[in-house]
């Protein structure tokens, strides 16, 4: 049985590890309250610009953009959002894990795919598989504003214009709820399902030309949705690390308890040892 | 006088709204105005001012890479980003703009990206000079 100052001692630092989980579950909670309005301030700057780049696709049907359209696979590229660090549960490792397996099932050989990365977590997986990461983003700030990723996203759509690749997936985590999260897959380019989009389609006038507001719409298009998946992601991120600091405040507590159950029982039998030693050397002096 | 609801949306959130008289700007095309019953249309932006201009005085936005879409009834400008003129970090745009001619002056091949960080920055500026 461990000695008395050993639980003692495990008492004292599993209160101070629970007092830490406790402390970075509160501010996760309070970056998600933050990251969730983040979120909803997008909404209506991404739902003009499908509701415009629709009534285009639709009202000018002759109009059409590289973008738009979907040419033989030859190389894919995959967009994998994770976190920097970890302390988030499986929040990383499952979108690492689906992306992966993904990647596993439908290409033979390396040459096939290129991977982008937001996030330590994910860049370090990848490097260590050596695959062929193209770009990373680290150190990208709780409350990401749109420059923080213009980098990224406009490099992005840029390769696809260039042919580097011709097809671009993200993984990213989808934030349900406080205590759920999806992984989900979205393929950003081409920009098939455009059209399906529209509910309302007025029709415009278009200045200069249908082609040439699609030339500057579509980029932004694109961009936009990578820029939602990823504060769709931070929103994630925070509040699976609420939820996984909560469950390891909670285990604390039980492992506290139970520690402390331990130390009163190992101290009440010293007492009751040297209760008995000392009748017992009384007995032997009579 | 009649009047035409204006909202400035960028993906941070929206930055400016409000009802107008006219708008005007500078689409790719060509400086534009837009009064209230207009056509539906949708214009490229130029990295420029929107004026905003309401009961006597002009408001000014600083927009880059916009559109515009034109409504009777209501006139939207998508900006990846705008600033209202009160809003401009004049100290940020003036280094900007240093750090962008440092840049055009030395002979590198990005030469188109900070010509675009120059037009910004001007941009910025201008507006914010219009304001005071």
């Amino acid at each position: 049985m461990a000695s008395l100052r050993d639980i003692k001692n495990r008492i004292t630092s599993t209160k101070k590890t629970s007092q830490i989980t406790k402390a970075m579950e509160m501010v996760s909670a309070s970056k998600l309250s933050r990251a969730e309005s983040n979120a909803k301030a997008f909404v209506p700057y991404m739902a003009k610009v499908e509701e415009v780049v629709a009534s285009i696709a639709v009202g000018a049907k002759d109009a059409t953009h590289p973008m738009l359209v979907s040419r033989p696979v030859k190389k894919t590229a995959y967009l994998v959002i994770t976190s920097d660090r970890g302390l988030a549960g499986a929040y990383n490792s499952n979108v690492i894990r689906a992306a992966y397996n993904a990647i596993q099932s439908r290409h033979t050989s390396k040459d096939e795919y290129v991977v982008m990365t937001v996030g330590r977590v994910g860049r370090d997986f990848f490097a260590k598989k050596e695959v062929n990461i193209i770009d990373s983003i680290l150190g990208l700030p709780d409350q990401p504003i749109f420059a923080d990723i213009k980098e990224i996203t406009s490099k992005a759509v840029a390769m696809y214009a260039d042919e580097a690749f011709d097809e671009l997936y993200m993984y990213y985590n989808h934030f349900v709820s406080a205590i759920s999260q999806e992984v989900t897959e979205k393929k950003v380019l081409p920009l098939t399902d455009v059209a399906s989009v529209s509910s309302k389609v007025s029709s415009y006038e278009f200045d200069p030309s249908a082609e040439a507001i699609l030339e500057v719409l579509l980029p932004q298009y694109a961009e936009s949705l990578i820029y939602g998946a990823l504060l769709d992601g931070k929103a994630s991120e925070h509040a699976a690390r609420m939820t996984a600091m909560r469950s390891a405040t909670d285990n604390a507590k039980e492992l506290i308890d139970s520690l402390s159950l331990s130390y009163n029982r190992a101290r009440q039998a010293a007492i009751t040892q040297e209760i008995t030693e000392i009748v017992g050397g009384v007995a032997a002096l009579e | 006088m009649k009047t035409v609801k204006v909202s400035i949306v960028t993906p941070d959130g929206p930055v400016y709204e409000s009802d107008v008289e006219m708008v005007s700007t500078k689409a790719q095309s060509g400086d534009l105005g837009v009064l209230p019953g207009h056509i539906p249309m949708v214009a490229p932006l130029e990295i420029g001012a929107v004026r905003l201009k309401k009961e006597g005085h002009t408001d000014y936005v600083a927009v880059t890479g916009g559109f515009l879409e034109v409504r009777p009834e209501q006139v939207t400008i998508l900006a990846q980003a705008a600033e209202p003129a009160d809003q401009i970090d004049i100290e940020r745009a003036k280094e900007a703009k240093h750090r962008a001619e440092d840049k055009l002056k030395q002979d590198n091949m990005d030469f188109k990206r900070a010509e675009l960080a120059l037009r910004r920055a001007i941009n910025r500026i201008e507006v914010y000079q219009h304001d005071r």
